[in-house]
């Protein structure tokens, strides 16, 4: 008896699946995921987890979130971070304070592991979702992340 | 020598006048030819473009749509690309066999499509053993396969060439059985004869349930047939790379691909003349306009013709045990009881009739 059962079986297997490619047939028309590149250029917006390059977001005063902590540093596998840093003395408490000069960063190096994003402890670099980034001079892959006279934003420390 | 060409009357009788009959005759057999080379190209072009789509929109992708219109000339600027291929082959290959093998697919699938009905009168050869002709020709299609694979003298070729036969020498049984089912209803293989019967409801309803299930098992032998996902052991991509046709290049392999799709056709085109009516249009609307009959015998075996695209874009492929499992344990097994239960429904007249 299972003979038959099994015919029944698969032929209802076979139609689950067909309804399934048959549902995503009739959507095509709207749900296609193909991007016509060079067409849409203008209006094209890559989604959230496309890994472009690693960014420093600052907000309206200039400030950034980084501490000058180094984590991103240790944390990627082939040097592409290079943090260079100095010793300032804060204002109100005089205590001596680690801020940094420039967060340099080497596209051309980078794989787009995110190993430096998590290891950020307090999220002060995060993936851009820019994809266009061939240049033709390597020296314009090694970019400064920190904009010139930003500081770190207050209270990012405690 | 004479060969009944009924769709040429009209045209070549008044060629009769000037002319004795033997030169007439080869002209008709030439132009006809002609006609059907030229329908084959375009219909495997274009059948190769319908894939391409079907393809691209059960994946949720756009498909060709760069060269001309809506991508409709894609298709024909690969035909262009193929011809100006070099033709390479392997040193070591038995060249006769090798140049011979795409010649034996493409002109066993082109030998198929002449005895179609494609409308009343429109029949390049109305042979009185239709169907039986059809089906030993679908399998001279193999032996090409075969040929190629062993010829090129590559273990790809040759285990895809293997696997091709075996594949279709079981599947050959089921068409011809499920076939067969058919044609107790309507007691002649003639193909004309049989779209005859079918004005008072096409087979599929008129034989109803056994019909319906010699209909299942016809296109999922019809498949395997034409060695199309999911029973495209013979060109597993992933496993021997591209199978039998390994070692083609340029226009011979564009011969083993474009056979490939004319064969599916010519499937479709089967089970539409036999289940589905042929050239008949639905409840005889417009049978005051014969030439309309192309429109729907054309219409008719696309959507079967897009079924199969359907099961390719849905299915896994089979394992090869699975595959003669699936023909020697359960298609041939249901073939034969439903023979004898389409007998037992012809002898007491249960056939549906409108």
């Amino acid at each position: 008896m299972s003979y038959f059962s099994e015919i029944y079986n698969g032929i209802k297997t076979l139609l689950t699946g067909m309804g399934v490619t048959g549902k995503y047939f009739l959507h095509s028309r709207k749900g296609a995921i193909t991007q016509q590149y060079p067409d849409n250029r203008d209006t094209l917006k890559m989604f959230d987890r496309f890994r472009g390059e690693v960014v420093m977001p600052h907000d309206e005063n200039n400030e950034h979130r980084c501490t000058g902590c180094q984590k991103c540093e240790i944390a990627c596998p082939n040097g592409t971070i290079e943090i260079i840093w100095d010793r300032a003395i804060e204002e109100e408490t005089g205590k001596k304070k680690k801020i940094i000069d420039k967060h340099i960063y080497h596209l051309g190096m980078c794989t787009m592991c995110g190993l430096c994003i998590e290891a950020c402890p307090t999220d002060a670099i995060k993936w851009a979702q820019n994809f266009e980034n061939s240049v033709y001079d390597r020296t314009q892959l090694t970019r400064v992340l920190n904009k010139p006279g930003s500081k770190v934003k207050a209270g990012v420390e405690d | 020598m004479h060969i009944s060409l009924n769709s040429s009357n009209i045209i070549f009788g008044w060629l009769l006048n000037f002319m004795p009959a033997t030169a007439v005759g080869i002209i008709e057999m030439v132009l006809i030819a002609l006609a059907y080379l030229t329908l084959f190209a375009v219909l495997g072009l274009y059948l190769v473009l319908m894939e391409r789509k079907v393809a691209a929109w059960f994946q949720l992708r756009i498909g060709p749509n760069r060269v001309g219109f809506q991508g409709l000339l894609q298709t024909m600027a690969d035909a262009l690309k193929l011809v100006s291929k070099e033709l390479t082959g392997t040193v070591k290959a038995d060249k006769f066999l090798y140049n011979l093998a795409p010649y034996f697919v493409i002109i066993s699938s082109l030998m198929a499509l002449a005895v179609f009905p494609f409308t009343k009168n429109l029949q390049a050869f109305d042979i009185n053993i239709g169907i039986f002709f059809l089906i030993a020709i679908s399998s001279v299609g193999v032996i090409g396969i075969l040929l190629g694979g062993w010829s090129s003298n590559n273990k790809f070729a040759l285990i895809g060439a293997m696997r091709s036969g075996v594949q279709t020498i079981s599947y050959e049984l089921s068409i011809g059985l499920s076939l067969l089912t058919m044609i107790l209803i309507t007691g002649s293989l003639q193909l004309s004869e049989i779209i005859e019967v079918q004005k008072n409801g096409w087979l599929i309803l008129q034989g109803h349930i056994p019909a319906i299930i010699a209909f299942m098992i016809y296109m999922i032998a019809g498949t395997a047939e034409t060695n199309r996902a999911p029973f495209d052991m013979a060109e597993a991509e992933s496993e021997l790379g591209a199978g039998f046709h390994t070692e083609y290049s340029g226009m011979k392999f564009a011969y083993f691909f474009l056979a490939e799709f004319i064969n599916m056709f010519i499937i479709a085109a089967i089970a539409t003349t036999v289940f589905f009516g042929g050239w008949l249009s639905p409840f005889g609307i417009t049978e005051s306009i014969p030439w309309l009959g192309i429109f729907w015998f054309l219409a008719k075996t696309f959507v079967l013709v897009f079924l199969m695209m359907w099961f390719r874009w849905t299915f896994p492929r089979l394992r090869i045990d699975q595959l003669l499992t699936l023909e020697w344990k359960y298609l041939l097994p249901i073939n034969l009881v439903n023979i004898v239960i389409m007998a037992v429904i012809v002898w007491l007249n249960l056939t549906i009739q409108y």
